[in-house]
């Protein structure tokens, strides 16, 4: 136990960890500090930190884009949800039973496209193709109601039950918070390991990686199985956070973009990027969204449009995101593999 | 169900599949010369067919005269977005090119959403209900003008391509890069040009779907993805092979959509993309990369 956690802080500035613990700190004790509203907002926000973290591990380490990622929430939200209302078993078994489920598509789908040279762009598309694959499949799907929808009972807030994921908003964000802290240091685990070290080779220059002796199809499969299982918790918390799935929502494209844009905005391939992609990006949308209420405009595109002009923008302005910048300006520099 | 309902559904597939065709085309065309993946083909399309229908309602103006006008915009269009915006991301990684038409796709299928709302409209032209009858085969007319003009427009690309100067210059361009740039092509302009081509091809298509499909501003998406499944079947670079795989998804969404529930028919056209990648990564009529 020692030795990991001096692995995982090993080459980490006292500075960087003062940072990491104020921020911790101030995450920890936010909900007795903000209103309702903005504990709801800070959910979305881990919760979008999350999945890009998770996302993260394929693209951001091993340099596989997947456009796709919905299906592995969709695949996790799903199973738990059907396991919860018809066979009363809770969402931690649930995941127990979603996450090798979402780790075995993972696995398809990356044994479908290296095995036969699918990469870049192609693999993007196919990892989209398979996510339209599961919405349509599922809109049309009778044991989890096709379009209809599936409807978790609807969480009496008397009392918080985490262990059944029915409460208040703040044990979700206690536990949405746990859970991207998992994560982060999952990922720091991760990118300091051999495996680490060897996506990194296979991202920046998959030929040289093969020449010097690395499996590259196993480390990829490595990549895409482990970010798989991991973005399905995702998808556990989204269906016992929100009661009400609909193949047209969970497994829609625009739920596979919304989750890559925190780490692009933040920085791809950075541990922290994510979650200050996910913290700037959704502040961003809040306000514009109470901006355009307050002048009593209904656009129900405009989120969209926003996002657009903001993924256009990091596109060209930015290519390394903002942490890299943040980071050296604050002096705290995280090694950017 | 009786012999003749497969052949008339599996005809109207082939029809509905030659202006798949064409839209592919217009993907397949962008991306072998300028290597750049258009993942906002389908909003493209979009537009056009948003142009099409606005123009019928305001000057009932038929979809098939503003065929060519409408295709001129998309080409203008085209053009504009490839020396404004896209030029500079030409030598910049796969997957920022990529990002970047994704981040454009979003805000056309929004804007559309914006401006005209999510309802579905639709073109009533006065030929809408008629019908060509050859023995116990009845078919569409709009989805026979739809497939004459798609084979009208891809034989007049190919002839483009084949015979003028213009057109020999961009082949060059595709070939070999350092090559053009050296006997002193101006590639920039000629990426701009190629762009505004397949742009224009998309533009045809859309207004020719019109004729066949409602449009919504959400079908972007959807036909985006069609025309990558289109492109990667019939194999990359290959013009013939856009045009076939075409065919061929129109013919299995037809039968699928008969045979299953018209709302799953896409889930097959994925289905031959996997069996594809599986079998034939480089598509029915492409090369095997060197």
């Amino acid at each position: 136990m020692a030795a990991i956690v001096a692995r995982l802080t090993g080459d980490v500035s006292r500075r960087t960890m003062i940072w990491l613990a104020a921020l911790f700190v101030a995450l920890v004790i936010a909900p007795w500090l903000v209103s309702d509203y903005l504990v709801t907002v800070l959910i979305l926000i881990l919760y979008l930190a999350y999945t890009g973290q998770a996302w993260n591990i394929m693209m951001g380490f091993a340099g596989q884009l997947s456009l796709g990622h919905a299906i592995y929430v969709g695949l996790g939200a799903y199973i738990a949800a059907v396991l919860f209302t018809r066979y009363g078993v809770g969402p931690w078994f649930g995941f127990l039973a979603a996450m090798p489920v979402a780790a075995a598509c993972g696995a398809v789908i990356g044994f479908l496209a290296f095995r036969f040279g699918v990469t870049g762009i192609y693999f993007a598309i196919l990892t989209i193709a398979f996510a339209e694959f599961a919405r349509i499949g599922f809109d049309h799907l009778d044991i989890v109601n096709a379009a209809a929808g599936l409807f978790l009972p609807v969480a009496q807030y008397a009392h918080n039950d985490p262990w059944r994921l029915r409460g208040s908003p703040t044990m979700f964000y206690y536990v949405i918070l746990a859970a991207t802290l998992a994560a982060f240091i999952l990922c720091r685990a991760l990118i300091t390991s051999r495996i680490g070290y060897f996506w990194l080779a296979i991202r920046e220059d998959e030929e040289a990686a093969r020449a010097a002796g690395i499996d590259t199809f196993r480390y990829k499969m490595y990549a895409v199985t482990i970010s798989a299982a991991v973005t399905s918790f995702a998808g556990v918390f989204y269906a016992f956070f929100y009661n009400n799935l609909f193949p047209e929502q969970v497994f829609n494209i625009s739920q596979s973009i919304q989750m890559i844009l925190g780490p692009l905005i933040g920085g791809v391939g950075t541990l922290f990027g994510p979650i200050l992609g996910a913290f700037v990006l959704t502040s961003l949308a809040e306000s514009l969204n109470s901006a355009l209420t307050a002048f009593g405009l209904d656009l129900p595109g405009a989120e969209q449009v926003f996002y657009g002009a903001c993924l256009l923008f990091v596109i060209a302005a930015l290519p390394e995101g903002i942490w890299p910048r943040l980071a050296r300006a604050l002096g705290i520099a995280e090694r950017v593999p | 169900m009786p012999f003749d309902v497969y052949l008339n559904v599996a005809v109207g597939g082939v029809l509905t599949g030659l202006v798949y065709g064409l839209m592919a085309l217009g993907l397949s065309v962008i991306f072998g010369v300028v290597r750049v993946v258009n993942f906002a083909h389908g909003e493209m399309m979009s537009i056009a067919m948003y142009l099409a229908v606005v123009l019928f309602s305001a000057f009932h103006l038929d979809p098939l005269i503003m065929l060519v006008p409408i295709a001129a915009v998309l080409f203008v269009f085209g053009y504009a977005l490839q020396s404004g915006l896209i030029n500079p991301f030409v030598t910049r990684p796969e997957h920022s090119q990529f990002l970047l038409l994704v981040a454009l796709a979003i805000i056309i299928v929004n804007t559309l959403l914006i401006v005209f709302g999510p309802d579905a409209r639709t073109v009533q032209t006065a030929y809408a209900f008629d019908s060509f009858q050859f023995g116990s085969l009845i078919v569409d007319a709009a989805k026979v003008y739809a497939g004459a003009a798609a084979i009208a427009f891809a034989a007049l690309l190919f002839a483009f391509f084949r015979f003028t100067l213009i057109g020999t210059a961009i082949r060059a361009c595709a070939d070999n890069y350092t090559g053009a740039l050296v006997v002193g092509l101006n590639v920039n302009r000629l990426y701009a040009l190629t762009f505004g081509i397949g742009a224009a091809c998309v533009g045809a298509a859309g207004v020719m779907m019109t004729l066949i499909v409602d449009v919504t501003p959400m079908i972007g998406p959807t036909y985006t993805l069609l025309a990558f499944v289109i492109v990667i079947t019939g194999g990359l670079g290959s013009m013939p092979g856009a045009l076939l795989g075409g065919i061929l998804i129109g013919l299995t969404e037809a039968l699928a959509g008969l045979l299953f529930t018209p709302s799953a028919k896409s889930m097959f056209a994925f289905g031959i993309l996997v069996l594809v990648l599986l079998f034939r990564p480089q598509g029915i009529l492409g090369k095997r990369p060197a």
